[in-house]
């Protein structure tokens, strides 16, 4: 009886839902995971102002979310990173067509242990460290102990910006232990005193050190006047140019004092 | 008379809807295994167009996202069978000596008293396994062994060891407890001793059932995902030491899906990846049927 009860209810769950998507007054949000706090927090906003309006929101990643928009199963993509050629590619087969929108800009900062007496390293020598070259962090004026490279899954949004911006398409040694968020980051650096790792700047707490990258600190103003060189701009993709609810919701996301407040809040650098 | 034939009709039409039932049951939940494979093997076999089967198997190189991306899965493959067999090397001997403790050792009482809570070990939730080696035991042999990285292939093991724990010794234990006490009158009545009774009568008549145990607890070790992509570091190189950080296939399917163009070739050498993860698991489960099938034991007379 209770296994019965349960299907019956999985099942009245799967056609609410099913239902819920296709009337009007509401909104999916899927796709990254980076964007995922900005798009919960704006989201909570616009719906106390418009109670009319549910919003469902989940993370998955920029790949997951672009694949709903694909399938038409979600209003808007959240994505850290630009569409690919292929994405555009089934979009367009499907009869579908991508429209970008930048939210904000999200700065990457290089973290190490708190103990750790580095301050600042040079992009170049952070190519070094993650492609294995340099091996000790005596050679980057530190102490006299292994460096433990810590790097996101290399199909994440935010490897990409470092894929890009500090690695130049060179490889990131096999060595270095993968993690699968930027959370997980935070507690594998935090918790070796050896390790270097990399996050977005809305990550940042007192567990780890942020260090500088060529004597810039990683700050709002640095990522947006592009002093700070490891940078990149957070997009919600619609199909087509957006209409009713889902217009509503980008213009509220993109306002200075709506939207962009909350992106300011979650430690991201607002756009406008 | 007329009456009873009526009866007997009836019963035979409800007998054979029962039975339709049942098949249509039983046919419902092989047809969606099948519809998984197919899947699994329409969205992974694309990739083979793009890289021969034996440089996908033998590749040294995982980056499935540089230009040219590089589908090697070789460390992966490794990474899985070390973990494996190293958990294994753990979870056995603990498993197997808890079954053999409990089944002919442990009185009534505690007996009914512990094997539920060693079967209470599987009802831990694999990510709170995984949280336990990430937060307290990573950094436990970080300092305990000043290794570089506490996230690497031992950690995953002991983890992984603890899961299987509860499936070798259940499944053991009823096999143990269910060799038949002539065997172990008899044993006894010749003068052998507890522990030589164990060692040459019940643990040979139980074989079969020790040895399924045995495969199952591996297999659920080789496919377990949450706890190696917590722990296992995910470095994608071949380990040369207990303390290198390895990166299983799970964790990588599970950790870079999420992230993979639709569609794409990175999206397909996932897949194909899941074929080779399924390919493992269904050799254990072919032997654990052998195995049990061969070492039988039928009844005690045959001994």
């Amino acid at each position: 009886m209770k296994t019965k009860g349960l299907i019956i209810t999985a099942v009245i769950a799967v056609l609410f839902f099913g239902a819920n998507l296709a009337s009007a007054g509401n909104l999916v949000i899927t796709g990254s995971t980076t964007v995922l706090p900005i798009a919960q927090k704006v989201a909570e906003a616009y719906m106390s102002q418009n109670p009319d309006v549910k919003i469902s929101i989940s993370g998955g990643g920029s790949g997951e979310g672009m694949k709903a928009l694909i399938d038409g199963t979600t209003s808007i993509a959240d994505s850290s990173r630009f569409i690919k050629d292929t994405e555009v590619k089934q979009a367009v087969d499907k009869g579908r067509y991508p429209v970008p929108f930048a939210i904000a800009y999200d700065c990457i900062i290089p973290v190490v242990h708190p103990s750790n007496t580095v301050v600042n390293l040079t992009v170049q020598q952070l190519k070094g460290i993650y492609k294995g070259d340099i091996k000790n962090w005596k050679e980057v004026g530190g102490p006299d102990k292994k460096i433990v490279i810590i790097s996101r899954d290399s199909s994440s949004g935010t490897y990409e910006v470092w894929d890009e911006k500090v690695m130049n398409k060179e490889k990131v040694s096999p060595a270095a232990l993968m993690q699968a968020s930027n959370g997980a980051i935070v507690q594998a650096v935090s918790s070796n005193q050896n390790a270097i790792g990399y996050i977005g700047i809305g990550y940042v707490d007192n567990s780890v050190k942020a260090l500088m990258v060529n004597r810039v600190k990683g700050t709002a103003e640095t990522a947006l006047n592009g002093t700070f060189p490891i940078h990149r701009a957070l997009y919600m993709f619609t199909d087509g140019w957006p209409k009713g609810d889902t217009l509503n919701f980008i213009n509220f996301m993109l306002h200075p004092q709506k939207g962009q407040k909350y992106v300011k809040e979650e430690g991201f650098v607002p756009m406008y | 008379m007329l009456n009873n034939q009526h009866k007997g009709r009836s019963r035979r039409i409800k007998e054979q809807w029962i039975k339709a039932l049942f098949f249509i049951v039983a046919f419902a939940s092989i047809s969606v295994l099948a519809l998984i494979v197919i899947f699994l093997f329409m969205e992974g076999l694309p990739i083979f167009s793009k890289v021969s089967v034996k440089a996908f198997i033998f590749g040294h190189y995982w980056y499935p996202t540089s230009e040219p991306p590089e589908f090697g899965i070789f460390p992966l493959i490794i990474a899985s069978l070390s973990v494996t067999v190293i958990s294994s090397l753990i979870s056995i001997p603990l498993g197997v000596f808890t079954a053999l403790y409990l089944a002919e050792v442990a009185s009534q009482r505690l007996r009914e008293w512990v094997k539920p809570l060693v079967e209470l070990l599987a009802a831990l939730p694999s990510v709170v396994i995984g949280f336990f080696g990430m937060v307290i035991v990573a950094p436990f042999l970080q300092d305990f062994l000043h290794i570089s990285v506490g996230l690497n292939l031992f950690n995953a093991s002991l983890m992984l060891a603890f899961m299987s724990v509860p499936t070798i010794c259940s499944i053991s234990e009823d096999a143990i407890f269910s060799v038949p006490r002539e065997l172990k009158e008899a044993s006894l009545a010749l003068g052998a001793t507890r522990w030589e009774t164990i060692g040459r009568v019940v643990v040979p008549a139980s074989i079969s059932g020790i040895s399924t145990a045995v495969i199952l607890g591996m297999s659920r070790a080789i496919g377990e995902t949450m706890v190696v992509l917590m722990v296992a570091g995910g470095a994608a190189m071949i380990p040369t030491s207990l303390f290198d950080p390895v990166r299983p296939m799970p964790a990588s399917i599970a950790a870079e899906m999420a992230e993979a163009p639709f569609r794409g070739d990175h999206y397909y050498a996932l897949f194909a990846t899941g074929i080779a993860l399924f390919a493992f698991t269904l050799i254990f489960n072919l032997l654990a049927d052998y195995v049990s099938h061969k070492y039988r034991q039928v009844g005690a007379s045959t001994l």
